[in-house]
C-alpha cells in the first residue's frame, strides 16, 4: 500500500467520524437530554398544548432522529466525492 | 353487512393481495432467497423495513402501553426510532459494504473465526424465536376477537400464509409483501386516529390534536392531567420511574433495534452504501408515521375511556351521587370484549355502578373522598393490549373502521413474523449448514435447506404461539437486551476498532450474553421461580431487568478490550478487510 493512499484513506476516516460524533450528541441531546433528564425542567415552557420536555420525549425527538439521518446521508455522500472514495 | 361478514371480507382481501404480490416475486436463486437479489430501491427497503420492524407490539400493544404509563412510555418511543439513527451512522452502510448475506457470517468473517460465528448463530436464534412467539400469540388473538374463530384455527391460517410467501418468495417475495402489509397497516392505523383527533380535539392531524385543545379550549394533555389525577392515578405528562432506569431502558431499546438481525438484514439488500445510508432514514420515515401518531392514540383512548366509565370526571364531578356508569347501560363494545375475559367488572360495593379509579392511590385527601362516596375498590381492570382494538369501538366509529384495524393488526404481526422466520432460516441454512457443518453444499441444495429451515422454523413459531412459555409479555427485554448486550457491541468494534480480535470479540460477546440473560432470569423467572422479587431496591445500580442490556453492553465491550489486550493482536489481512469496509468504493452486490 503506497502512503499517499494510505494518508487519504485516514484524512477520509477523520472526517466520517468527527460528523459522526456530530450526529451523536445531538442524538443524546434531544432524547436523553432534552426528553428525560432536562424534562422536569422543561415542561414549564409550553409548546401549544404540549409540556416541551414531554413533546421531546413522545414527538420532538422521534422528528431531529430523521433530520439526523439524511443529514448525515447527504454529507456522507459529500465526503465521499471529496475523498474520492464515493461509488460509480 | 354485519361487523363480522365484513371483518371476514376486509381480512380475506388483504391476504389476497399478500398472496397475489408472493407469487409475483418468488425466489429463483439464494440471492433471491437471502437479500432479494440485492436490487432493491431503497424508498422501498425502507417501507418494507418498517414493516418488519413494526410487529404487533408495536400494533396493538404499544399505543396502549402508552395510555397507562402517560409520560413513562415515552421509553418505547424515543427507543425504538432513536435506534435508527444508530443503525444508520454506525452498522448498516459499513454491513453493506462488507457485501455478505447474514449478520452471523460478518462476525465470522470479521473475527476469522468459525466459534464466533456459532455464538452469532445462537443469539440470533435465540433474539428471533422469542420475538416470532409474540407476533404468532398477535395472530392468534385477532382471530378469535374479530372473527370468532377458535384460537388454534387462526393460528393454523397465520401460519399457511407466513409460510407460504416466506418459504417460497424468500427474501424476495417477504421485501414485496412486506410493502402491501405496510400500506395496510399504516392505513388502519391512522384511519381511527384522525377520526379520534377531530372528535375530541378538531384537528384532523393526531400529532397536533394531542397538543390541541378540547371542545370547551382547554389543552387536551391538561384536561387529561386533571382527569386522571381526579381519579387518583399518576399525572399523565410526568413519570415516576427513576431517571437512571428510564436512561438505561431507552438505551437497551436503541441499541437493541439497532442490533436486531432481521433489521440489519433488510439493508443488505439495497445496491449501493449511500442507498443504506438514506434508507434507514426511509425506513424512519414510515415508522415515525405510527410512532409520532401512537402518543395521541393512547391519550386519546385513555381519556374516552375514563369519560365513558366515570362520566362526571369532565366537569371535576367524580364523586356525585350515581356517576360511575351504570353496568346494565354499558355499550356493546363491553360486551364483547368482556367475552374475551379482557376486560373485567366485578361489583364489590353492590351498587350496579362502575367504579373506575386508582384505589392504590396515596393521597389521603383522595382517599378519605373514595371513602365517603361508599367506593369499596377498582371494579374495572382493562387489558393495555385492547386499547388499541377496542378504540374505534369505544369512540364510536363505523364497523369498517373496526374490521380494517383487525386487518392492520394482522398485517403487523405477519410482516415482523415472516422477516424473523427468514433470519433464523437463513442462519440455519447459510451459516450453520453451508459455513461450518457442510461448506461443499450445492446452491440448489443450500436454497432447499434455506426452504426446509424456514417450514421447521413456522412450525415451532406456531407451537410458542398456541403454548406460549408463559412469558410473551417479557420476551421485550429478552430479546432487546440480547440484541443490545450481545450483537449489537461487537458488531460495532468489527467496524470501528481495527484491533479487535478473535478471543476478545467471542468473551465479550458470551459475557454479555450470560449477564444479561442470567439478570433477567433472575428477576422475572422464566422457566424457574424468580430468585428475587422484581422491585426497585433489589435491582444493580436501580437499574429493571429491562434496561439491563445497556450494562450488558458496556460490560461486552469493557470484557472484549481487556481479552484482547492479552492475547494474539489481530491478523494483517483482517485489518485490510476493516479498512475496506470504511470506504464506500468497489461495493458490489451482495454474494457468499
Amino acid at each position: 500500500m503506497t502512503s499517499p493512499d494510505k494518508k487519504s484513506g485516514e484524512a477520509y476516516w477523520k472526517a466520517t467520524l468527527s460528523l459522526l460524533t456530530v450526529i451523536l450528541i445531538l442524538w443524546f441531546v434531544v432524547s436523553f437530554g432534552f426528553g428525560i433528564i432536562l424534562q422536569p425542567a422543561l415542561d414549564s415552557i409550553h409548546l401549544g398544548g404540549y409540556p416541551l420536555g414531554f413533546w421531546f420525549a413522545q414527538q420532538g425527538s422521534i422528528y431531529v432522529f430523521l433530520i439526523l439521518i439524511f443529514w448525515y446521508a447527504a454529507r456522507m455522500n459529500k465526503i465521499d466525492r471529496e475523498h474520492d472514495v464515493h461509488e460509480d | 353487512m354485519d361487523l363480522k361478514t365484513l371483518t371476514f371480507v376486509v381480512v380475506g382481501l388483504s391476504f389476497a393481495l399478500y398472496i397475489g404480490v408472493a407469487i409475483w416475486a418468488r425466489a429463483g436463486s439464494t440471492s433471491d432467497f437471502y437479500v432479494a437479489g440485492g436490487g432493491v430501491h431503497p424508498v422501498v427497503n425502507g417501507m418494507a423495513t418498517a414493516a418488519d420492524w413494526m410487529s404487533a407490539a408495536s400494533f396493538i400493544s404499544m399505543a396502549g402501553l402508552i395510555a397507562f404509563l402517560g409520560y413513562g412510555g415515552s421509553v418505547y418511543l424515543m427507543g425504538w426510532t432513536g435506534g435508527y439513527v444508530l443503525l444508520a451512522v454506525l452498522l448498516a452502510p459499513y454491513l453493506r459494504k462488507f457485501g455478505k448475506f447474514t449478520v452471523p457470517q460478518f462476525i465470522g468473517d470479521r473475527y476469522y473465526s468459525n466459534g464466533a460465528r456459532l455464538v452469532a448463530v445462537i443469539c440470533l436464534i435465540f433474539i428471533s424465536f422469542t420475538y416470532v412467539a409474540g407476533q404468532m400469540r398477535g395472530v392468534g388473538i385477532v382471530f378469535s376477537r374479530f372473527l370468532e374463530v377458535d384460537i388454534v384455527t387462526g393460528l393454523l391460517v397465520g401460519m399457511g400464509l407466513v409460510f407460504f410467501y416466506a418459504v417460497l418468495g424468500g427474501m424476495k417475495g417477504v421485501t414485496y409483501t412486506q410493502v402491501a402489509q405496510y400500506c395496510v397497516l399504516i392505513f388502519a392505523y391512522m384511519v381511527p386516529a384522525i377520526f379520534i383527533s377531530l372528535n375530541l380535539t378538531g384537528n384532523v392531524f393526531p400529532q397536533l390534536g394531542l397538543g390541541g385543545a378540547v371542545a370547551s379550549g382547554e389543552p387536551f394533555l391538561a384536561k387529561l392531567d386533571m382527569v386522571v389525577r381526579d381519579l387518583g392515578f399518576q399525572e399523565y405528562t410526568s413519570g415516576n420511574k427513576s431517571m437512571v432506569d428510564v436512561i438505561a431502558i431507552t438505551f437497551a431499546l436503541m441499541a437493541g433495534t439497532a442490533g436486531l438481525p432481521h433489521v440489519i438484514v433488510r439493508f443488505f439488500t439495497v445496491p449501493k452504501v449511500k442507498d443504506a445510508r438514506s434508507s434507514a432514514g426511509w425506513a424512519l420515515v414510515f415508522i415515525s408515521i405510527l410512532y409520532t401518531t401512537a402518543p395521541a392514540v393512547g391519550a386519546m383512548a385513555r381519556y374516552n375511556l375514563h369519560a365513558t366509565m366515570t362520566p362526571g370526571v369532565l366537569t371535576g364531578e367524580v364523586f356525585a351521587e350515581g356517576n360511575g356508569l351504570n353496568y346494565e347501560q354499558r355499550p356493546d363494545w363491553m360486551k364483547r370484549w368482556e367475552a374475551t375475559k379482557l376486560i373485567k367488572f366485578e361489583d364489590k360495593n353492590g351498587d350496579g355502578r362502575i367504579q373506575y379509579y386508582n384505589d392504590k392511590s396515596k393521597d389521603a385527601e383522595f382517599n378519605a373522598k373514595v371513602e365517603a362516596a361508599g367506593w369499596k375498590g377498582n371494579e374495572l381492570t382493562v387489558d393495555r393490549d385492547i386499547m388499541v382494538l377496542a378504540n374505534p369501538e369505544i369512540a364510536r366509529l363505523p364497523n369498517w373502521v373496526i374490521a380494517l384495524v383487525a386487518a392492520g393488526g394482522i398485517a403487523a404481526a405477519l410482516s415482523t413474523a415472516a422477516g424473523l422466520l427468514l433470519v433464523i432460516s437463513s442462519a440455519i441454512s447459510h451459516d450453520l449448514m453451508k459455513g461450518i457443518l457442510t461448506p461443499d453444499l450445492s446452491e440448489k441444495s443450500e436454497l432447499l435447506a434455506g426452504r426446509l429451515a424456514a417450514a421447521v422454523a413456522v412450525g415451532i413459531a406456531g407451537y410458542l404461539g398456541y403454548n406460549p412459555p408463559g412469558f410473551v409479555a417479557q420476551v421485550v427485554a429478552f430479546a432487546f437486551g440480547l440484541a443490545c448486550a450481545s450483537l449489537f457491541p461487537t458488531i460495532l468494534l468489527g467496524i470501528f476498532s481495527k484491533t479487535m480480535n478473535k478471543e476478545g470479540a467471542i468473551a465479550g460477546m458470551l459475557s454479555g450474553l450470560i449477564f444479561t440473560f442470567g439478570y433477567i432470569l433472575y428477576f422475572k423467572g422464566i422457566f424457574i421461580t424468580p430468585m428475587a422479587e422484581n422491585i426497585p431496591a433489589n435491582w444493580l445500580f436501580g437499574i429493571s431487568p429491562e434496561g439491563i442490556g445497556s450494562i450488558g453492553a458496556l460490560l461486552n465491550m469493557a470484557v472484549a478490550f481487556t481479552v484482547a489486550k492479552f492475547t494474539a493482536p489481530c491478523p494483517e489481512h483482517i485489518q485490510h478487510l476493516v479498512e475496506d469496509i470504511r470506504t464506500p468504493r468497489g461495493a458490489g452486490g451482495a454474494t457468499h
